[in-house]
């Protein structure tokens, strides 16, 4: 991947990332306000996404061919539906609720000048260590 | 609607749009779908040199460097917020280090389990209308609902 679609997609990253912390996604506490069921407003962040999202990717294939950098448009692999997507999004959910941190909203929020979520940031990682090892000593999974 | 949305519903509408208008611009431009979970996996191919490791599949190493330049624009976009929007106040949390190290710790497990967070599986693998997709994003709104509602007067 040329230096060109790095800089694209940093700069698309940063309208992302600018988005999660403009909306109040990016804060842990707002987070937990929705899972407190005490203020809706994050529905309102993921479906205003969805929607910008959905119109593109179903919409935007049968008006150009390629990307306007070249290439092709990318799909992730269908994934069946199966008992780890039930099992994963469980022990997220867990951690979710616990913290009102996620992947996306955690590198948004450390920007924001939230440094503790840092610890939250290695924590991911080294989840995603031990989920790898796991893998490697022959846990079944989806990808 | 006042009790629905306490704090008014402006950012919540701007911010997701900006959301979804930076993920559509980098499909547009480039065909990748941004996803943001993958690169806790993918970035351990650095270190992992074993050819036969689950961190050196080959969708992890044709993928490991754009991951992380989407997770530097992310960090860069909350940067922008800090000091265009909020006068250079950072935003800090009041939540202990040690839970949201342990938070963290499940989200890592748990996301690259289920192949997908909140970005790739609530906002990518929906619009790419995944069914698998639907059913992680249900599952961890309930339960993060439920493990929210226990633990708000305990934590």
């Amino acid at each position: 991947m040329n230096f060109l679609r790095h800089i694209i997609i940093i700069f698309g990253g940063a309208i992302f990332g600018l988005g999660l912390a403009y909306s109040g996604a990016a804060v842990p506490e707002v987070v937990l306000s929705f899972l407190r069921l005490e203020d809706f407003g994050l529905a309102l962040v993921i479906g205003g996404a969805l929607l910008v999202t959905l119109l593109t990717f179903q919409f935007l294939p049968k008006v150009i061919n390629t990307p306007l950098l070249g290439g092709s448009f990318t799909r992730p692999a269908k994934l069946p539906i199966s008992k780890w997507n039930i099992m994963g999004a469980s022990i997220f959910g867990v951690g979710w609720g616990l913290t009102g941190l996620c992947p996306g909203t955690s590198f948004a929020a450390v920007g924001m000048g939230n440094w503790p979520v840092l610890a939250g940031i290695i924590g991911m990682f080294i989840g995603a260590l031990l989920y790898g090892m796991l893998r490697n000593k022959g846990l079944k999974g989806i990808e | 609607m006042e009790t629905l949305f306490p704090l008014g519903i402006e950012q919540y509408v701007v911010g997701g749009l900006l959301v979804g208008a930076g993920i559509a611009f980098i499909y547009v431009m480039t065909g990748v779908v941004a996803g943001v979970s993958t690169v806790f996996t993918s970035t351990w191919s650095f270190v992992f040199a074993d050819p036969t490791s689950f961190f050196r599949r080959d969708k992890f190493i044709a993928s490991r460097k754009w991951r992380l330049s989407l997770v530097a624009g992310l960090v860069l976009g909350g940067f922008v917020y800090l000091f265009l929007f909020n006068d250079g106040n950072a935003t800090v949390t009041s939540l202990p280090v040690l839970q949201l190290f342990a938070g963290g710790l499940l989200v890592g497990i748990g996301t690259r389990m289920a192949a997908g967070c909140p970005s790739g599986h609530g906002i990518t693998g929906n619009a790419m209308l995944e069914k698998s997709s639907l059913v992680s994003t249900i599952t961890f709104l309930a339960v993060g609902i439920i493990v929210a509602l226990i633990t708000q007067n305990v934590l």
